[in-house]
């Protein structure tokens, strides 16, 4: 079957960005093997782990579960857009502060989703934080120095307002 | 794995989707949320040509609700925005509790309330809820409208009773009844983004403490969601106590025919009908009491 390939416009960490991609590419082959954006990361390509979590109009959605197609007008976030030329965002320092990442494969798709927390919620409750967190899986850490680490950072967040 | 290749439709309206459909076939299926069509696609558990997409359809993503004629859910709107208004939460607990336990927070970001009643899983969290609810699905297809009750929906793992062409617009629920209380509960291993060992959804309407109408419906017990309506009956125009309650969760032990697989036999499925049915009973008849 010939597919021509689409063209689609989106806002990606704050700049318009357009594409070229067919329509059975995800919005994850998209970021990382059209747009050579490699900091989401691919881990069950199924919905299950989160990995690949970026931020679309506002809701963190799993990129792996989009098709690339489907992203047109839309803003987008990903990991890239988290930090600033300043240096790194207080989430950022936060897990690396609490050791909250061994391999790191986990930890775009955490922080992505910490950050759209924070957003909305500035002091979420440990259980809040683990109810949000529990579409991220991460294998190395056992999960405490991250709920840690995003408590640290709401901390922070909150004392810079 | 990639997908493999596809052709994709953003229909406008919902008359562009039907036709859009209808000209594939069985090889075209609609796409709402994605996050079971993409994952069956990827998986080639389901081989299509064309997908057509939903969400830029603007009756599919409408939800209104109104306290005298009741709520109605466009067939693309996302888990997440039912439980994030207010009213909707109010008038609909036993719906908010499913929408809030489907996945995790990035698939209620995505994925629909009628997308996972036409995936028709048996497990489908949402599927008891609506039932218990009352709800209706209104359905447009190449010859018309028609309406179906979500207990009669599913026909078959996966299946439903959607025709070449046919396709979910809404999905339509009563307003409550005054003094009206309704919950879903699962069993799963864990705490989050697992799929029901067992679902039980139900409602209740109280007159004092004596039920006047209840409707209990399961997940994971039977080849399609089911509505225990022997299990609802036992317990209308009697006493909201605990020996009666026992009596509706026996009768939906009875109504439901339990397979044996990795999470869980059926005997431990059938204890779990009861377990749930019970509790779920109690948080349905606590709501109706506040109300």
């Amino acid at each position: 079957m010939a597919i021509s390939k689409t063209h689609v416009r989106t806002t990606l960490n704050g700049e318009a960005t357009e594409y070229l991609c067919e329509p059975n590419q995800s919005l994850l082959e998209v970021l990382r093997d059209v747009l050579l954006l490699t900091g989401t990361k691919e881990g069950c390509n199924d919905g299950n782990c989160g990995a690949c979590t970026v931020n679309m109009d506002g809701r963190i959605v799993d990129s792996c579960l989009v098709l690339g197609v489907e992203a047109e007008g839309c803003k987008l976030m990903t990991i890239e857009g988290v930090a600033t030329p300043e240096g790194l965002h207080p989430i950022q320092q936060a897990f690396l502060e609490n050791a909250a990442l061994q391999c790191g494969i986990c930890t775009p798709g955490f922080i992505v989703a910490t950050k759209a927390l924070l957003e909305k919620e500035p002091s979420p409750t440990e259980a809040r934080i683990r109810h949000w967190l529990a579409g991220n899986l991460c294998r190395c850490t056992g999960y405490d120095k991250i709920v840690k680490a995003v408590v640290d950072a709401a901390n922070t967040m909150g004392g810079k307002k | 794995m990639p997908l493999r290749p596809i052709e994709y439709v953003a229909a406008k309206t919902v008359q562009e989707a039907v036709t859009s459909l209808a000209e594939k076939g069985d090889a075209a299926r609609p796409l709402a949320g994605g996050t079971d069509l993409i994952v069956q696609l990827r998986g080639g558990r389901r081989i299509i040509d064309r997908v057509v997409d939903l969400k830029a359809i603007p009756e599919m993503n409408e939800l209104t609700y109104n306290a005298q004629t009741g709520l109605r859910i466009g067939a693309a709107v996302p888990c997440y925005r039912v439980y994030s208004n207010a009213d909707v939460a109010r008038a609909y607990p036993g719906l908010v509790d499913a929408a809030s336990l489907v996945g995790g927070i990035q698939i209620q970001g995505r994925g629909s309330i009628g997308g996972n009643l036409c995936n028709a899983a048996p497990s489908g969290d949402t599927i008891p809820a609506l039932i218990a609810h009352s709800a209706v699905a209104e359905i447009t297809g190449p010859g018309g409208n028609r309406e179906v009750s979500v207990e009669e929906f599913c026909t078959a793992p996966g299946r439903t009773v959607l025709q070449a062409g046919e396709i979910l617009v809404a999905i339509r629920l009563p307003a409550p009844a005054a003094n009206f209380g309704a919950c879903y509960m699962r069993f799963i291993p864990r705490n989050e983004m697992d799929i029901a060992v067992v679902g039980v959804g139900a409602s209740v309407v109280l007159n004092g403490n004596t039920v006047t109408a209840c409707r209990i419906a399961l997940a994971s017990v039977a080849p399609t969601p089911v509505y225990a309506t022997a299990a609802g009956a036992a317990l209308v125009g009697k006493e909201a106590t605990e020996d009666n309650m026992n009596a509706a969760a026996e009768a939906a032990q009875a109504a439901a025919t339990p397979i044996s697989d990795m999470r869980g036999t059926a005997e431990y499925r059938t204890h779990l009908i009861g377990v749930l049915t019970r509790r779920a009973l109690r948080i349905a008849i606590q709501r109706a009491k506040e109300a």
